[in-house]
């Protein structure tokens, strides 16, 4: 096993310093002249030699803005306007195009939130991994690609000899980032930007990137810049944090302080998120819906992607299905649903029979059940205002016409603390909260009695989703509504749910109210599930690892 | 192994499909040139022939056996390479036709020689550049030759470089035995025409297919690799645009050797196109047949490749998990 050289530039001393960095960007919005905003003002930080720098915050914080401007980079007719960039002690933003070229890839690299789509699917990974120590002459190719497979070795990929020689789409996500670390490394920099690395993996597969990622920068001394809206994952990597809202620094501090003894609000309030107070209750004698060993199949019973399933859902209660990606957990919607009829097994809701396909269903099965998904965004039609899409199930269900329909449209609003200001909005005026309180609107507008809601709260800043779960949970003990709550998140799980399903590979693996499900003794995948969430403490990450008792599926 | 692979599937499939197509096409064409109006015989002996004379020769032509037996004894004839006898010249058609085809083809192989990497090479600049004034000379220089019907372009050339500078033949004269370079010289004329009217579909749909991969998040780690432009557009957007290119460049190969007609006719060339246009004049169906079928050949198997094409540039069939 080759090791990885150890660069001889361990001096100290400041490697990198933004100081009152501002970035600006043009904005087209539909029926409006062009106007500039300005997406960070005023930002100054300074980052050590082999130190880890956390940028957290909400989404148009400007943290990934930031960790761009390091390469000099403005993503999407971004424009840095003012400030200097002193990498290494010289201000590259300075050096015109041919000195940002020289920067990029050789003193700075990128890893990307999603690898996936960050990889020329045309092209092998070794090709790419070393593609920039070469262009910037820091090894020859011999030299390069046994850095490289050295770096595989150490990222605990497998096969580190081969994996190199496979396509972008021959790899598993959670390997594919792995790799992007290594080539983000390959070219020996001084400083590695990381935008969100872990985000899009499943729980299980985060944690050991993130550990990987952690060794990998500890054992190569080279900076980073660690960009992520999750606190609990910045703390295990950064020795200093800064928190950013709308452009603007907040708080700099170290990591322990940072978490422990926030002195701004904002912070604090970053940081004792999830603080939603749920009572648990009793399962009623009589489930409102109950699936019963359901096995459904993809390719007309080739692909079984559903195993004897069985969950019940309580009337006013919350069921809450997790599981990794791959799992089944939406196929378990769509089942439901209709859209995907079972090949065996039965679904009981409301006291009948639901028919398997959705064509066979009654209009009243239809309307009482109904879902709320992930993207709101897309969930919508662009060219309908509000008004229109939460007036549709009034006048598909109920026949609502005219100022009866606006009135009950009103109502809803109102329910969903928004007001009818809003009633001639069109969705690209909202925001995403916004938006995925109109899709819950629409849903209760039909007056269900059950409501799927699919990783609702996934695409949302920890602050807005607390916001959703707070008024699901409220609407909940108003409209006495059933959910069946899916979600890979188990904080989400925790705040909220009355009983839990564990979903592996098709099945599940564990069924029960929620204070039996979160009690021990666990079965192995209960087990790891739960202990790969990150906790906000400092050494977490090495306590977790060291307690593994089986590996990610991978995904 | 080799036969399980979704790859040779895929191929074989599209194979299979551009024959039955094929089979589809013929009998589109002999249906068409059936219901087309005039009677051969009639043609051919004139409006004096006596009425004995005109039913004489439709015996003998076979004119009175019923379309579907002679559309039979048509296909088996071309499966065996036989395209019948031509009406008009009683010369076997594969004879005359074969000379004609071969110089329809090695005009549309110059003509595509000169267009597809000037076509792609103007693209890729156009990306390099966009929305500058070089894009907008390059995409206004092929707007404009393509708004120009092919007619007017080439009497244009004429014009210029033939009467005026005296540069090259007005006509393209080719014979047997023609030395190489003449033969060249002589079709100068009639490949720009045609390099005119493909290049700007070829060039617009190669920037729009690589601007399209522009927006993908590995352009962006090019660039944060420290990439030239016109290396990031060479090595990382051309490879994943190459199906929407292939096949268009494909359309027009095809556009080259089928809408050769007018250029042909206007420079006096003798390929396939001028025979074509000879023998509907004279309401020779064997020739149309024989000609409509070749085209339709040359169209299918173009697309045909085209599409095997795009299917070996996806790395996810050529390499699954």
């Amino acid at each position: 096993m080759a090791k990885v050289q150890m660069p001889p530039r361990r001096e100290m001393g400041v490697l990198l310093e933004i100081r009152n960095l501002k970035v600006e960007a043009t904005v087209y919005s539909p029926g409006e002249n062009p106007r500039d905003v300005t997406i960070v003002d005023g930002v100054s930080l300074a980052l050590k030699r082999g130190k880890v720098l956390g940028l957290i915050g909400e989404s148009g914080a400007g943290k990934s803005t930031i960790g761009l401007s390091s390469m000099g980079y403005g993503r999407g007719g971004v424009r840095i306007t003012g400030g200097e960039v002193l990498l290494n002690g010289r201000d590259i933003l300075k050096g015109g195009v041919q000195g940002l070229r020289r920067v990029r890839g050789s003193e700075v690299c990128y890893v990307a939130q999603s690898a996936a789509a960050a990889f020329n699917p045309a092209h092998r990974l070794m090709g790419q991994v070393v593609e920039a120590a070469l262009l910037h002459g820091t090894a020859t190719k011999a030299e390069a690609e046994k850095r490289a497979v050295a770096l595989f070795t150490k990222l605990r990929l497998p096969d580190p000899k081969s994996i190199g020689y496979r396509y972008p789409h021959q790899v598993s996500g959670g390997q594919l980032q792995r790799v992007m670390t290594a080539m983000a490394l390959c070219s020996e920099p001084d400083l590695i930007v990381f935008d969100e690395p872990t985000t899009a993996l499943d729980v299980t597969t985060q944690i050991e990137v993130l550990a990987a990622i952690k060794d990998a920068i500890r054992d190569n001394g080279v900076a980073a810049l660690y960009i992520t809206h999750d606190l609990a994952v910045v703390t295990q990597v950064s020795d200093e944090i800064i928190v950013l809202r709308d452009g603007k620094m907040v708080e700099h501090g170290e990591t322990r302080q940072i978490i422990e003894a926030p002195r701004m609000d904002y912070t604090k309030a970053l940081v004792s998120v999830r603080s939603i107070e749920h009572e648990e209750k009793e399962p009623t004698p009589k489930p409102l819906l109950s699936v019963r060993n359901v096995t459904a199949a993809y390719g007309g019973g080739a692909v079984k992607v559903l195993q004897d399933v069985s969950v019940d859902v309580h009337s006013g209660q919350t069921l809450a299905v997790v599981g990794e990606s791959g799992s089944g957990k939406s196929t378990l919607a769509r089942v439901i649903t209709g859209l995907l009829p079972p090949i065996a097994g039965s679904i009981t809701f409301a006291s009948r029979t639901l028919a398997r396909r959705l064509a066979d269903r009654s209009r009243d099965d239809l309307r009482e059940l109904q879902m709320i998904y992930q993207m709101a965004d897309v969930a919508m039609n662009p060219r309908q205002t509000v008004g229109t899409i939460i007036g549709r199930p009034l006048e598909f269900y109920f026949g609502m016409r005219g100022r009866e329909r606006d009135k009950r449209v009103a109502e809803l609003l109102d329910e969903i603390e928004m007001g009818k200001g809003f009633i001639d909005r069109y969705p690209a005026e909202l925001s995403g909260g916004q938006k995925q309180r109109v899709c819950i609107a629409r849903a209760l507008a039909a007056k269900p009695k059950l409501i799927i809601c699919d990783e609702v709260t996934s695409a949302l800043d920890p602050l807005v989703a607390d916001g959703i779960l707070k008024l699901l949970l409220r609407l909940q003990k108003i409209e006495d509504v059933g959910y069946l709550f899916i979600t890979h998140d188990l904080a989400t799980v925790k705040a909220i749910a009355d009983s839990i399903a564990v979903m592996y590979r098709g099945e599940v693996v564990r069924h029960g109210s929620k204070t039996q499900v979160l009690t021990p003794p666990f079965d192995a995948y209960t087990d790891l599930l739960l202990s790969s969430v990150p906790e906000m403490e400092v050494g977490w990450l090495e306590s977790a690892i060291k307690g593994r008792r089986m590996e990610s599926a991978g995904n | 192994m080799l036969v399980n692979s979704p790859l040779v599937r895929l191929i074989a499939q599209r194979v299979g499909l551009g024959i039955l197509l094929l089979f589809a096409v013929s009998g589109l064409i002999f249906a068409g040139t059936q219901i087309l109006p005039g009677d051969v015989a009639q043609s051919i002996l004139g409006q004096a022939a006596t009425p004995e004379a005109v039913a004489n020769l439709r015996r003998e032509l076979g004119l009175n056996d019923p379309a579907i037996v002679r559309y039979f004894q048509w296909l088996g004839g071309v499966i065996t390479g036989d395209l019948g006898t031509a009406l008009t010249t009683r010369q076997e058609i594969t004879v005359t036709l074969m000379p004609r085809l071969w110089n329809t083809l090695f005009l549309a192989f110059w003509a595509a020689v000169v267009s597809i990497p000037l076509a792609i090479m103007l693209g890729l600049l156009a990306v390099r550049y966009r929305n500058g004034p070089i894009d907008k000379a390059i995409s206004g220089f092929a707007l404009a030759s393509i708004s120009l019907p092919e007619f007017f372009i080439g009497y244009l050339l004429i014009l210029f470089l033939a009467v005026k500078l005296q540069w090259f033949p007005s006509i393209s004269t080719v014979y047997d035995g023609i030395p190489f370079v003449e033969k060249l010289k002589a079709i100068v004329l009639p490949v720009i025409a045609l390099v005119l009217s493909v290049l700007a579909h070829m060039m617009r749909m190669t920037r729009a297919a690589i601007l399209n991969v522009m927006q993908s998040a590995y352009i962006e780690t090019a660039e944060l690799k420290g990439l030239s432009a016109l290396d990031i557009i060479r090595k990382h957007a051309f490879p994943n645009a190459i199906a929407p290119i292939i096949n268009v460049v494909m359309l027009n190969m095809a556009y080259l050797v089928v809408g050769v007609v007018v250029v042909e006719v206007i420079f006096v060339y003798p390929g396939m196109g001028q025979y074509l246009v000879d023998h509907v004049v004279k309401r020779d169906v064997p020739v149309v047949q024989a000609v409509g079928l070749i085209f339709a050949a040359v169209y299918i198997g173009l697309n045909i490749v085209a599409d095997v094409a795009a299917i070996l540039a996806n790395p996810r069939l050529r390499h699954p998990k």
